[in-house]
């Protein structure tokens, strides 16, 4: 019954990813979480997680409300160290080097992993200053010229270039909620980060904005490795090649996402993708 | 009957009128005639309302006026030979024997007619006392009636006491309004007069201040100038300095405690910090006289330069200090207002503590910064005891620091205190000083609330 469900889920969308034929081999692994577990003061909000992100894949994480998928993402770029009493003990690699490595300088992983956050949270300032943050504050370019094409290249990707072209002073505050978080992703991708995280990206927006985003997602699938948080089902359904489902802090199943919602392995996933908790 | 017995009668009474208007109301619903518009307790106070409030206000006229009333009174009942050729303030000198007599504190032994009318003044006090007491508690009684009376299921009583409620803060807050209305439009007829004296042109741009008139033709340096501009500019250089110190210590501190401070340590400054807040300015001046002013001459004496006892450097510094709590509480609450969601944008991007701080926080709460330096500014313009204690007296147009001016407050305080006529140029010209000083202030204030009011609006 999932099979037609599935099929329906994907029809307003871009075509679906390949499913990956085999496991996939060590050299495709991005990122890797192992035995990550997260403390809330005494709380223990993860309790081991082990994944892996494929380089050039879309990875969705569900689940419902409270079980940590916000938490996992922050792991990953170490978002977590700026809350006060969460300790995170694991370990997250990049390229095979540990993130969490004491010599290594949080800026620069920030750098390599960027985000994209819930609610669109533009910087007070113009469109034009909002993109070139990133590459200003890590001296990305050498002149004038070259930011300007950054923040071209960076905002026709995000598919907001024409758009704006004509506003680049204009404060990013005055865009609408789905420009604003086009701006966002352009601000993200001006740093020319290799992973992408983004948590719930689209719970502000309304559909025709969501499949603005949904597009873009797709589109920059290619140039990078992206972790996306949904609470839509549709919406992981049609932009990921991967699904980890997590719940109550668990990580309880990983797969393709055609698998995870046509076939999935454990009685709680199903569970959560026909609605019957959530 | 006193004005304090009454006064508790016409509680009681409004109280007894609560019970009774509520159980009434209560009774209306047990009997089964509907239900209420309103709840019982709205019906209790309703009548409390009816039964006190116009009674009260009767009682407060009374008070005000009553006393005149009796005295009128009591004049008129004089015979007419004694009062036909009295000019109105031998009749207020009359009045005043007539009460220092009724109150049995009256000197030497009074003509006649003075104990007479005293005594007659003593009757009819206690009799109107009486009298009127008695109207108003049975007036309140009536009152009390006809309000239950009037009780009845569809009865709204509710809207009434809101209605009530609301015209009763309206008027607390309409004698703040009237109060500040009262001071501007008294410091507006003093300053007239020393208008009518000295032309407001030659006040504001004059560049000589020297209040001191000639009592006598062959005194020395009484010429009697009143030139503000000195003095203004005293306050101006003491602000500014005290500024210089009040605005980088502060913002600073309110950057340490919103962004770095763990809350342990925030726990404990941000306290301390209040406290130096609430430190009273005399003391704050005690400190400059006795720790700075020092501090400042040895300074200066090794730099080789002469200082005034009084220096600027010194008022102004303490003056700093002082604020040093007052803009930083404010650029907290501002700083803290910034959404967390930017920082974290930020730092999502790479930015390091200083950068975000530096990029992207102070830009996104400049506004309120702004407002709150301008309302510390507003404060050290106004800044009174300081100075009088740390400040010079003699008025110098001078921008070095280490000599004495003196502040448009310091020059109100010494014109206004000591022996001096009041209607002398030198005592009136603390009044126009006072006018400016309000206007500058009011300005000041005006621009930072606007200010900090459209900050608000883009956050909120
Ligand atoms: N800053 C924090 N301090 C303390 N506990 C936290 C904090 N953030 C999250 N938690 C706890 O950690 C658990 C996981 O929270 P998290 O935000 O990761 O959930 P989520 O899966 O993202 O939920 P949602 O779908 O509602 O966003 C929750 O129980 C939450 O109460
Ligand atoms: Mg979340």
């Amino acid at each position: 019954m999932f099979k037609e469900e599935y099929a329906l889920m994907q029809t307003a969308s871009p075509a679906p990813n390949t499913p990956a034929t085999a496991t996939a081999p060590m050299a495709d692994v991005k990122m890797s979480a192992r035995q990550v577990r997260v403390h809330y003061g005494d709380n223990e909000a993860l309790h081991g997680i082990d994944v892996d992100i494929r380089r050039n894949e879309v990875l969705a994480l569900i689940g419902p409300s409270g079980c940590g998928k916000s938490t996992f993402l922050r792991c990953l770029n170490r978002m977590n160290d700026s809350i006060e009493g969460c300790r995170v003990s694991g370990s997250v690699t990049l390229d095979g080097v540990d993130v969490y490595d004491p010599a290594l300088d949080v800026v620069q992983i920030r750098a390599r992993v960027g985000m994209v956050f819930q609610k669109p949270n533009p910087f007070p300032k113009s469109i034009y200053d909002n993109v070139c943050y990133g590459p200003r504050i890590h001296g990305l370019t050498r002149n004038r010229t070259e930011l300007d094409e950054v923040v071209e290249t960076s905002l026709r990707r995000a598919g907001l270039w024409e758009e704006v072209k004509d506003r680049l002073a204009a404060p990013g505050t005055g865009l609408s909620g789905g420009q604003q978080q086009r701006l966002c992703i352009a601000r993200a991708i001006a740093v020319s980060p290799e992973v992408i995280l983004m948590d719930e990206p689209c719970s502000a927006l309304d559909p025709i904005a969501t499949a603005h985003i949904e597009e873009l997602i797709d589109e920059l699938r290619r140039n990078y490795t992206i972790v996306i948080v949904t609470h839509n089902m549709q919406q992981a359904a049609r932009v990921s090649r991967r699904t980890a489902f997590f719940h109550l802090g668990n990580l309880v199943e990983t797969g393709d996402t055609e698998t995870i919602f046509t076939n999935p392995g454990d009685q709680r996933t199903q569970d959560y993708i026909t609605g019957r908790f959530g | 009957m006193s004005f304090s017995l009454t006064l508790g009668v016409l509680l009681l009474l409004s109280a007894a009128g609560y019970w009774v208007g509520r159980s009434r109301a209560a009774n209306l619903v047990a009997r089964g005639s509907g239900r209420l518009h309103s709840l019982p307790s709205y019906h209790g106070f309703y009548v409390a309302l009816w039964a006190g409030i116009p009674a009260f206000v009767l009682l407060l006229a009374w008070g005000v006026a009553g006393d005149r009333i009796v005295e009128a009174l009591v004049l008129a009942g004089l015979p007419d030979a004694q009062t036909a050729t009295l000019t109105n303030s031998e009749r207020a000198l009359l009045l005043a024997q007539i009460r220092n007599e009724a109150a049995g504190i009256g000197f030497g032994t009074p003509e006649p007619f003075v104990a007479a009318a005293a005594e007659r003044l003593v009757e009819l006090r206690s009799f109107s006392a009486w009298i009127v007491s008695a109207a108003l508690i049975a007036g309140a009684l009536a009152a009390l009636a006809w309000a239950l009376r009037r009780l009845a299921p569809d009865l709204r009583t509710r809207n009434g006491v809101e209605r009530t409620l609301r015209l009763a803060m309206a008027l607390c807050s309409a004698l703040a309004i009237l109060t500040t209305l009262g001071i501007v439009l008294s410091l507006i007829f003093e300053a007239l007069r020393f208008f009518a004296r000295y032309s407001p042109l030659d006040f504001l741009f004059g560049l000589q201040w020297s209040p001191q008139t000639a009592i006598r033709e062959d005194q020395v340096g009484s010429s009697g100038a009143f030139g503000a501009l000195p003095v203004v500019w005293g306050t101006l250089f003491i602000s500014l300095i005290a500024m210089l110190v009040a605005v980088p210590v502060g913002l600073m501190s309110a950057v340490y405690l919103a962004e770095y401070a763990t809350p342990r340590v925030r726990s404990w400054v941000k306290p301390v910090l209040e406290i130096l807040a609430g430190i009273p300015t005399v003391v704050y001046g005690f400190f400059a006289i006795l720790t700075i002013a020092p501090l400042v001459r040895e300074a200066g004496v090794t730099l080789g330069l002469s200082v005034a006892a009084n220096s600027a450097l010194a008022a102004g510094l303490v003056m700093g200090l002082m604020l040093i709590p007052f803009v930083s509480s404010l650029s907290d609450d501002v700083i803290n207002a910034v959404p967390q969601s930017l920082r974290d944008g930020a730092a999502g991007l790479g930015a390091t503590r200083s950068e975000t701080v530096r990029q992207v926080v102070l830009p996104a709460a400049l506004p309120g910064i702004v407002g709150a330096v301008l309302l510390a500014l507003s404060r050290a313009i106004g800044e009174t005891m300081i100075v009088v204690m740390a400040a010079g007296l003699a008025a110098n147009l001078t921008v070095n620091p280490f000599e004495a001016v003196t502040t448009v407050t310091v020059q109100i305080v010494s014109n206004l205190t000591g022996d001096t006529e009041f209607d002398s140029a030198k005592t009136l010209s603390a009044f126009a000083l006072g006018l400016l000083l309000f206007c500058v202030t009011l300005c000041l204030n005006v621009i930072a609330l606007g200010i900090v009011k459209r900050y608000r609006e883009i956050y909120d």
